[in-house]
């Protein structure tokens, strides 16, 4: 029986991918561990290897091809004996094989499909107050979004450089930094060797002089083991100063769950940095707030927190075209206007919020939709303008109830606009569970679109 | 695990390199000696104050340690960074921070370096390329090593002097750091105070080598072994290894083999060494005694270097005076600094 080799997944949240070359032809005998194709998304490249032995009987997907979504079937192997007469039995339902090693199992993925797989909702009801009327708009990844505020603002000031692992000559963990060492060149785009303790401080005592490091963490994960110069030296030095030394650096990386990478590699620090006065917190969501909001965080002269989704990275949005988009720190923004409820969320938990309107309409349930899109400071007026408006409100986050940033919401709706309130703030979140790694314990244990629609009709008394 | 092991009782004088220090002029004695007089008396004051009340919390004095810091000053030139842990007033003095400003900081005042509000272990000078005064352990080295960085990047000729005890030299980051100031050429000195205490753990206790010269072996960094308690030979050091890093030839470690007289902070049991011990090193080593000795033996007046004493101590009195009457921050401060 042929056998068809399929299309690897390079990474866990990776869904679809370019078929850049094929570099066995048509009739060629192939062992296993050769090479027969190079693959690419936006952010790796990867060479397939053949895991079977026999000829390559066809070519299904021909190179060049983009977006070819993971286990797609790309070509089959013959085995010895077989002849290409054989090749229409390998159309029907027939033994699969996966080509690479990273890619999962066929049958996993058609049971349990990856929790965010879906494309993120794009309901944007209400205009960006920060970009004028008219402006023309790009499409942009969000990646692309970030690599394009850090080149101009390292244009814009010699004084801006980035650091981290693998920003340079790998072109970013995660492509974010794409292109940034070709323009910019090593003294300005520098990789560090793995040792987060070490490079942070470094990047904090070079920002004590007055210059302006970006630092890169592959994830926020890694950078707990940086947290002691992270608090006690960027962010408390201004304090301790009286004023007088201060710490211009960004700290920024993706934080939270990506996909199946289980729990040390899935935290959610958001209510860890907002904890902490001295430090800005940045977490935005769409792809123009990734762009605006890291040239902002960039030029801030302190010490600012820029949480990032690796969920989000490869995420499309419109990006204004103006030459210098910024959009300031510590202003939340209404996404969906409604009068029923108001859901407050922030970076991918705007996934969940977003959908979760457009499942309440349905209903009849108009959900004011908050982006915070910065956690401190906090923009509490929005939200209890909000509340005082819809007298409900649900918070949505990934990471974990207890201590979190909707416990803080929730504080201050209770503070500031107790006598509006028709009925207790509810929170949805990450589970009170270090994050699991199969795939339907991950679901369970990240916030889903149908638990807010739960939680919001459960304050609407629905 | 093993027992402990009682302190080895190896003196702060061993001289690696045998031999004497290059002879200091009879002006750079006289500078020397003042300085270290100024901080000396400043600490002896500033535990009187904390005795009186009037200082509180941790307040980490630096004498018998003084050479070591008057003499890495005496070796720099205008721009040099200087950073260190929390022991740390005899360092702001040295870089010529004023008194009055360090005391009154001691003691919580609104004319303190930082307004009152980083005490003993947190003050900083811009002006005086001072960047603190940091309370945790070995966190200094990472940051002195950024400003090597940002010399390097700037392109200037400027040495970072980072400092930190044979406590901090087990720490982790050092490590870390040493591998990128060495893998990046940067300009730092990184200045081992070796006073042979951790607090209460002696070096033998803590350290599985406790040569610290030989601390960045493994990343090729050159160090050495310097007698911490003769301030010319702090200066020669000082001078080679500020060469060696203005060359653009990387980092360079000197280990100061030093000794602290007073306790870790000031409530110290003093159990975990000798009296005997402490007031041997006094008695034979005081790095202040070395040059008062060779400035009489010279024919200085006995009379020139009573008006040295009368100098310092008019300065150290004014400064405990300002401390003390200065008032305290407004109440508005507590909510200022947080952000630019």
């Amino acid at each position: 029986m042929p056998i068809q080799v399929l299309m690897p997944a390079l990474s866990p949240t990776m869904e679809k991918g370019n078929l850049a070359k094929w570099l066995k032809k048509e009739g060629e005998t192939i062992k296993s561990g050769d090479v027969i194709a190079e693959i690419e998304t936006d952010k790796a490249t990867m060479e397939v290897e053949a895991t079977d032995e026999g000829t390559l009987g066809k070519i299904l997907i021909p190179e060049g091809t983009a977006d070819v979504a993971v286990n797609t079937p790309i070509a089959t192997i013959l085995a010895d004996g077989e002849s290409a007469a054989d090749l229409a039995k390998a159309s029907a339902p027939a033994k699969q094989e996966k080509a690479a090693e990273s890619a999962p199992p066929a049958a996993a993925k058609a049971e349990a499909p990856q929790p965010k797989a879906a494309p993120a909702p794009q309901a944007v009801a209400e205009p960006d107050p920060e970009v004028p009327e008219g402006t023309e708009m790009v499409t942009q990844t969000i990646r692309e979004a970030l690599r394009d505020a850090m080149a101009e603002e390292m244009r814009r000031d010699p004084d801006v450089f980035v650091m981290g692992e693998e920003v340079a000559e790998y072109q970013g963990a995660y492509k974010v930094t794409q292109g940034l060492l070709q323009e910019f060149g090593a003294k300005r785009v520098i990789d560090t060797p793995i040792t987060e303790h070490g490079f942070a401080g470094v990047g904090v005592g070079a920002a004590m002089t007055g210059l302006k490091p970006i630092v890169e963490f592959m994830t926020f994960n890694f950078a707990m083991q940086a947290i002691d110069q992270i608090i006690n030296s960027a962010a408390k030095t201004l304090y301790m100063s009286g004023g007088q030394m201060g710490c211009s650096i960004v700290f920024r990386g993706p934080n939270g769950a990506a996909a199946r990478v289980a729990a040390q590699h899935s935290q959610d620090y958001s209510a860890w940095y907002s904890n902490v006065p001295g430090l800005k917190v940045v977490a935005p969501f769409s792809a123009a707030d990734y762009k605006g909001l890291l040239k902002a965080a960039i030029r801030d002269p302190n010490p600012v927190i820029f949480l990032e989704n690796e969920v989000l990275y490869g995420h499309t949005g419109e990006v204004p075209k103006l030459d210098d988009f910024v959009i300031p720190i510590g202003k939340a923004r209404i996404v969906r206007s409604g009068s029923h409820v108001s859901i407050i969320s922030w970076s991918n938990g705007m996934t969940y919020a977003l959908r979760a309107a457009d499942e309440l309409a349905k209903d009849g349930i108009e959900a004011e939709v908050i982006d915070l899109r910065t956690l401190r400071p906090m923009d509490t007026e929005t939200i209890i303008n909000s509340v005082k408006k819809t007298g409900r409100a649900v918070t949505v986050e990934e990471g974990w109830a207890q201590s979190g940033v909707g416990a803080e919401i929730a504080a201050r709706i209770m503070e500031n606009a107790f006598d509006y309130l028709d009925a207790p703030v509810a929170r949805v979140s990450g589970k009170d569970v270090p994050m699991p790694y199969a795939a339907n314990l991950e679901k369970l244990a990240l916030p889903s679109a149908a638990e807010v629609v739960e939680a919001a009709k459960a304050v609407c008394y629905r | 695990m093993a027992a402990p092991k009682k302190a080895a009782a190896s003196t702060p004088q061993d001289k690696p390199d045998g031999g004497s220090p290059p002879e200091f002029t009879r002006e750079q004695e006289l500078k020397a000696l003042r300085d270290m007089l100024l901080i000396r008396r400043f600490e002896e004051k500033a535990g009187q104050l904390y005795g009186m009340g009037a200082i509180g919390g941790f307040c980490h004095l630096y004498i018998g340690q003084e050479a070591v810091v008057v003499g890495m000053q005496m070796a720099l030139k205008q721009g040099d960074q200087v950073i260190t842990g929390y022991r740390d007033h005899g360092h702001m003095l040295a870089t010529g921070m004023d008194a009055n400003g360090v005391m009154a900081e001691l003691t919580g005042r609104r004319g303190g370096y930082s307004k009152g509000k980083g005490g003993s272990m947190h003050m900083f000078s811009k002006e005086k390329h001072f960047y603190g005064g940091h309370g945790i352990v070995g966190a200094q080295v990472s940051l002195g090593t950024g400003l090597a960085f940002a010399n390097h990047y700037r392109g200037n000729d400027n040495v970072s002097v980072t400092y930190f005890g044979d406590g901090a030299a087990n720490q982790g980051q050092v490590y870390e750091s040493f591998n990128m100031a060495e893998l990046w050429k940067l300009p730092v000195i990184f200045v081992i105070e070796n006073n042979r205490y951790a607090m209460g753990t002696s070096v033998s206790r803590a350290s599985a080598q406790q040569d610290f010269s030989k601390r960045g072996a493994s990343f090729n960094i050159p160090g050495k072994q310097v007698d911490g308690m003769d301030v010319r030979a702090v200066k020669a050091a000082g001078e080679e290894a500020a060469a060696w890093c203005r060359a653009g030839k990387g980092p360079y470690i000197l280990e100061m083999q030093t000794y602290r007289y007073r306790g870790h902070s000031m409530s110290d049991p003093a159990k975990y060494r000798t009296r005997e011990e402490v007031e041997k090193v006094r008695h034979d080593q005081d790095p202040i005694e070395q040059v008062r000795n060779r400035l009489l033996a010279a024919k200085v007046s006995e009379q020139d270097l009573k008006a040295i004493d009368a100098e310092v101590r008019d300065i150290v009195n004014a400064s405990a005076d300002f401390a003390q009457h200065d008032p305290e921050p407004d109440a508005a401060e507590l909510w200022t600094d947080i952000y630019r």
